[in-house]
């Protein structure tokens, strides 16, 4: 009887246009909505996630996510250096500085200064020129996005210069960063030439970044740091985690994400069940019919499983469709949206709210089918 | 001309030799309860012998519809016997009322209800393939019965293309196609011209009337009643008079 239920279903074209459309726009709703907020979750601790080559970070006790440094002692980085288990430890500066172009625009952006002497810290794929780059006067790398931002429709060039703080700043690398959470632009420069750029007082040191001795525990080390120092010590993968939790916990993002998800269920589910509740009214006498002749409820249920599954693979599948040419085309077109992408566990967790839209979107139809009374076709 | 169909051997209905395909002793059945109850059937004692066309007729709220869904498994009796094809309905409970349903009884309702979704041919074999058949195999049957109920060159058609009689044979062919041992027919030519009725009519006996198949029609259409075997009057829910007719009815071709 599957077959049957299938050929009721396609036959009206109309209200399986609807009932696709439902299931695939909240599908495709849902599926961008929760892919970009973990986009930005995933911003909130790109900082962390570029600065490969270290393995722990130290920092003032307060702190508790990268965006909001507290400026420690400069003296404090020997003293890390000095915590058994580090191998190297080395200073990185994190602001918000205002740019300005000669051409007269205003941006945002973060600065992270890196160490004169070693350069830690830097993303390792380059567009335009290269790390060493950076040792050379007044010398800043960008993100590409950030390039764009403040050159709009230009191609990506190195020699520009900009205005920091009223300080000449020339961009002599394109440095494939990921987006910061606090701005697009994301600048790079020496530690020394950082503090400068932001005047932010005696103490600039917004963070140590070292690596642990090979075979060493990290979160071992980490631990001997704020044991021998007082300071923070976490692992970066602590870090990171921390970062996103203060995102969670201190801004509205989650409510405001979670709350079009959950639209994108209700809306789901109102079209999916309004547009089938139609259908089976339309066709309820049919249904009754069907049961006279002997078709059992269990049977009716299955076929009416059958249409809801049909409608909800077909649907599912255009809405993921739909969603992941979205983010083809804008994490390389659209620099606000760069690095956001559809994740697996996104497309398996949206599969699981689409399967419930249609469900509960069929129970309420279902059970209209289940309880007409087959009598109602001998009256006329 | 004679298009007999031969009866399903199978489903659940035992074998018995009699001619009764349908026998209702003292059957009451009624709505509601307390000031607002209404009793439909009174008592009624019905028969109905394989091999006839059997027309249930009267007025407008005496029982007719309710009594052929007692027969028909559809609705259950408050009391009494309800014996068909030998086997007592009131024993039986939903699913396997249901499935006895499905293999011996076969139905023609007056709005014909047929999906509108499905062709024909489809709707024809509905039957066929609740009963488990595949839908290729069910269909080339259901197309045959079309053909022979003057349908050839329709079969592909949906419902909304057919006339109301080209609906109605559909409606027919889909009760005859697993080959049922009692058809119920309520109101067969109520939404039909008086031509086309007696087309439907003429072609329901020359496809349906098998020595083991009984045929019930419910009608108020007296312009029909030459192709019944036998005319039951119904009245206040009990059968009130009962027409012999000569053997094949008053019709003739």
């Amino acid at each position: 009887m599957m077959i049957v239920g299938l050929r009721m279903l396609i036959g009206d074209k109309t209200k399986l246009l609807g009932l696709v459309f439902g299931v695939a726009f909240s599908t495709l709703l849902i599926c961008q909505q929760v892919s970009i907020f973990f986009g930005l979750l995933g911003r909130a601790s790109s900082v962390v996630n570029d600065v490969r080559e270290a393995d722990i970070w130290v920092m003032d006790p307060a702190v508790t996510t990268i965006d909001v440094p507290f400026p420690l002692r400069e003296t404090e980085l020997p003293r890390v250096r000095g915590v058994q288990g580090v191998s190297w430890a080395v200073p990185f500066f994190k602001a918000v500085v205002q740019v300005r172009t000669r051409e007269g625009k205003l941006e945002n952006a973060v600065i992270l200064g890196i160490d004169d002497a070693s350069l830690v810290g830097v993303p390792d794929t380059f567009q335009l020129g290269s790390i060493e780059d950076l040792a050379q006067p007044d010398a800043i790398a960008v993100n590409p996005a950030g390039f764009r931002l403040l050159f709009p429709g230009e191609e990506l060039d190195q020699g520009r210069e900009i205005e920091l703080n009223d300080r000449r700043a020339r961009i002599v690398a394109i440095v494939d960063a990921a987006p910061a959470f606090a701005a697009n632009l994301t600048i790079f420069c020496r530690y020394s030439l950082a503090t400068q750029y932001t005047n932010n007082g005696r103490n600039a040191l917004s963070f140590i970044v070292a690596k642990t001795e090979p075979g060493r525990d990290p979160a071992e080390v980490a631990r001997g740091i704020a044991d021998k120092t007082g300071l923070k010590a976490s692992t970066s993968a602590e870090f990171r985690m921390e970062s996103i939790d203060y995102i969670l916990k201190n801004t509205g993002i989650p409510v405001s994400f979670g709350t079009v998800v959950i639209l994108g269920v209700i809306i789901g589910i109102a079209i999916v069940g309004l547009t089938f509740n139609q259908f089976v009214m339309e066709n309820l006498k049919q249904y009754a019919a069907l049961k006279a002749i002997g078709i059992r409820n269990t049977r009716l249920f299955l076929m009416t499983l059958g249409q809801a599954g049909f409608v909800g693979i077909i649907g599912y599948g255009l809405g993921l469709g739909a969603a992941s040419v979205f983010f083809s085309q804008t994490s390389r077109k659209v620099d606000a949206l760069r690095g956001f992408y559809l994740l697996p566990e996104v497309a398996v967790g949206v599969a699981v709210l689409a399967v419930l839209i249609v469900f509960v979107s069929t129970l309420i139809s279902l059970r209209r089918v289940l309880v007409v009374d087959p009598a109602t076709v001998f009256r006329g | 001309m004679s298009l007999g169909l031969e009866t399903s051997a199978g489903g659940s209905a035992p074998a018995e030799a009699s001619t009764l395909a349908v026998q209702c002793q003292g059957v009451q059945k009624g709505f509601g309860d307390g000031q607002s109850r209404l009793q439909v059937l009174r008592g009624t004692d019905f028969d109905c012998r394989a091999g006839e066309m059997s027309f249930l007729v009267g007025p407008s709220g005496c029982g007719k519809t309710t009594l052929i869904s007692v027969i028909g498994g559809i609705l259950s009796a408050e009391a009494g016997v309800v014996r068909v094809l030998g086997q007592d309905l009131r024993k039986l409970r939903n699913g396997k009322l249901a499935d006895f349903r499905l293999a011996n009884f076969g139905f023609i309702f007056q709005q014909f209800n047929l999906l509108p979704a499905l062709s024909a041919a489809e709707n024809a074999a509905v039957p066929l393939v609740a009963r488990g058949m595949s839908t290729t195999k069910a269909e080339r049957e259901a197309r045959t019965l079309l053909e022979r109920l003057g349908l050839d060159g329709h079969t592909h058609k949906f419902p909304a293309q057919l006339s109301g009689g080209q609906q109605q044979r559909v409606a027919i062919a889909r009760a005859l196609v697993h080959k049922p041992r009692l058809l119920i027919c309520d109101e067969p030519t109520a939404s039909l011209d008086a031509t086309s009725g007696r087309t439907v009519m003429g072609l329901l006996r020359d496809v349906a009337i098998d020595h083991s198949r009984a045929v019930i029609v419910v009608t108020h259409d007296s312009r029909i009643f030459d192709f019944a075997d036998r005319i039951m009057h119904m009245s206040d829910g009990v059968i009130s008079r009962i027409e012999e007719r000569p053997a094949g009815g008053f019709h003739q071709d």
